[in-house]
């Protein structure tokens, strides 16, 4: 695996040397049939948040992974089990006692699983989801504070269904332990939470730590914690398992700070870094609920994700799923998979079926980067410091599909000469509303979306599409049904014209807000 | 003596019991756990503290049960 462990670092560092750019991107683009785009020093297929830009190895890991790659989200399902609840570090962004939007707990909101009730759950959804592709273990709780649970289920289901992807997300104070075994059951994909690089800044996040049975505080213990998260990160990097990191930004405690964080795990080969926003209300009871600790605005998150850009692949499309998510991202189906219902539920795991499903996937997905590619040609020689965001409305598929009124999240483009990159995207229906409770729907999704210039949807009433162009957002249903990326380009082209013409005048859009709070299922 | 499990605290996170030296804690049928007062030493002659409490997430969760004698190591 050692030749994988070169790749990653060559694939993060070649970003901006020009002499790699070519290279890699060809043999990209004779991967997937995609091309350059070129555009601010960064070679991609335009979409932005950076798959493209690995090498192809790494690539053909991660291209079917719905969290690690922003296009295939679009395609490919995960689900989450929850096995293993303890934790060994408390974080002050996490309350274990009560229950709240952004994690299931045992005995409140979901059933914690034994791994035999796990492995049949997965085949149950595999069977019943046939893009389901990825497994994760990612809390509540660290799944390797209680490392049996987590191995035993990752073993069961490497025999029950071999063709599902396994990975497992961890504070990392007990990786050390466990890169062997990790890697002896094949789990190549790893996501580390990674929040400072500096004890000073984690004693404000981790109040304590439980480390070889005594529990340490203060910055004894933020040392100790990041110590062992880079020890940990750097030995999945020796044995080529890919590492992901993820990062909360705590404004006013580690924003600045997670520049420093992006460029340490960087140069110890992670090859991804998700920066999300924190989740802080008075009413989950966390000490950042509890101190008023606010979350960041959607620019203070995009531009310190556009900060961090230059230096490595930066995720974008994260959700914050809960613990036993299942189903696309955004579309939460873990209702439907309850204990009681697998139980009952008949399962035909028929790999050949997923697999011929897939494929069709496949197909579909390449036609979505075709469209794209095409319409980018006539952006060809276009000169514009214009940059701006839109909204989209869609159901999945890269398509503008879903009716304005119906939609709970939109998908945020930034659109500039260089194409149409993915930059995230914005809740406006949540069932935990954090304060927001039930008026003024409209009013939520204007302030979700108040920095985008347009919003493109399936179909929009009257009403709403008069209060949004007050709003300054150009409400557009022209791409109904049509790829996002070849539509927004297509837009933008016509925009660009617009302003040439001085039919109208370019003005910079205000600031957003993130809602708080995961998606949880209806 | 020997520790107890608030009840109403225990959120049933299961990260006491791998970690007691002398198996005391158990899973109950709701989910969350308890401390068989026979077999809980205080940890005393084991760790420093007592392994419940310096790994349970949630503050006075576990707590000494007054109702038996304090532990003397044999």
């Amino acid at each position: 695996m050692q030749t994988v462990q070169n790749h990653t670092a060559a694939g993060s560092a070649g970003v901006n040397a020009a002499v790699n750019i070519e290279d890699i991107m060809q043999q990209v683009a004779e991967h997937k049939g995609c091309g350059t785009s070129g555009g601010s020093g960064k070679a991609s297929c335009g979409s932005g948040a950076g798959e493209n830009d690995l090498p192809p190895e790494i690539w053909e890991k991660v291209k079917n992974h719905p969290c690690y790659s922003e296009e295939a989200h679009h395609h490919y399902a995960r689900m989450h089990v929850a096995v293993a609840p303890a934790c060994n570090i408390q974080c002050n962004y996490c309350n274990r006692k009560y229950d709240c939007a952004n994690e299931s707990r045992p005995g409140v909101v979901s059933e914690k699983l034994t791994p035999e009730q796990a492995a049949k759950k997965v085949l149950a959804v595999a069977s019943t989801i046939p893009q389901m592709t990825v497994l994760g273990i990612a809390g509540p709780g660290d799944p390797l504070a209680n490392p049996e649970k987590t191995f035993k289920t990752f073993e069961l289901i490497a025999k029950t269904a071999p063709d599902i992807k396994l990975c497992v997300s961890t504070n990392g104070l007990a990786l050390p332990d466990h890169v062997e075994r990790l890697s002896q059951y094949n789990i190549d994909h790893v996501t580390i939470t990674i929040n400072m690089i500096d004890p000073e800044v984690g004693a404000k996040i981790y109040p304590w730590i439980y480390y070889n049975k005594k529990r340490y505080t203060g910055v004894e213990a933020a040392k100790i914690l990041t110590d062992r998260q880079l020890q940990g990160l750097e030995m999945l990097t020796e044995r080529g398992i890919l590492s992901k990191i993820n990062s909360v930004m705590i404004p006013g405690i580690n924003d600045q700070h997670l520049v420093e964080v992006n460029k340490a795990v960087k140069s110890r080969g992670a090859f991804l870094h998700n920066i999300m926003p924190l989740i802080s209300a008075p009413e989950h009871g966390t000490v950042f609920g509890l101190t008023g600790q606010r979350g960041p605005t959607a620019q203070e998150l995009k531009a310190l994700q556009d900060q961090c850009e230059g230096e490595m692949n930066m995720m974008r499309h994260c959700r914050q799923c809960r613990a036993d998510a299942v189903g696309l991202l955004g579309e939460d189906r873990s209702a439907e998979f309850t204990t009681d219902k697998i139980m009952e539920m008949e399962v035909n795991y028929d790999l050949d079926a997923r697999k011929a499903y897939q494929e069709a996937v496949e197909k579909e997905r390449q036609a979505v980067v075709a469209a794209k590619q095409e319409e980018l040609q006539t952006l060809a020689g276009a000169h514009s410091d214009i940059k701006m965001l839109i909204a989209v409305a869609t159901k999945g598929g890269g398509k503008v599909n879903e009716h304005f009124g119906h939609a709970t999240e939109f998908q945020i483009y930034e659109l500039s000469t260089s194409g149409a990159k993915f930059v995230g995207h914005r809740r406006v229906d949540l069932y935990c509303q954090g304060g927001y409770g039930e008026e003024d729907t409209l009013g939520t999704v204007i302030r979700a979306i108040n920095d985008c210039h347009a919003v493109f949807v399936a179909k929009i009433g009257g009403c709403p599409k008069n209060d949004l162009k007050t709003a300054g957002i150009d409400p557009v249903d022209q791409y109904a049904g049509q790829f996002i990326e070849q539509s927004a380009i297509a837009y933008f082209r016509e925009y660009l014209e617009k302003v040439a013409a001085g039919e109208i005048e370019h003005v910079v859009k205000g600031d957003a807000e993130i809602r708080q709070g995961a998606l949880i299922a209806a | 003596m020997a520790y107890m499990i608030v009840e109403e605290n225990c959120t049933g996170c299961c990260a006491c019991e791998p970690e007691c030296p002398n198996q005391a804690i158990s899973e109950a049928s709701n989910g969350l756990f308890v401390i068989d007062p026979a077999k809980c030493t205080e940890c005393i002659g084991h760790y420093d503290e007592p392994q419940c409490v310096a790994v349970c997430p949630i503050d006075l969760t576990c707590i000494i049960d007054d109702n038996y004698p304090r532990y003397e190591a044999a």
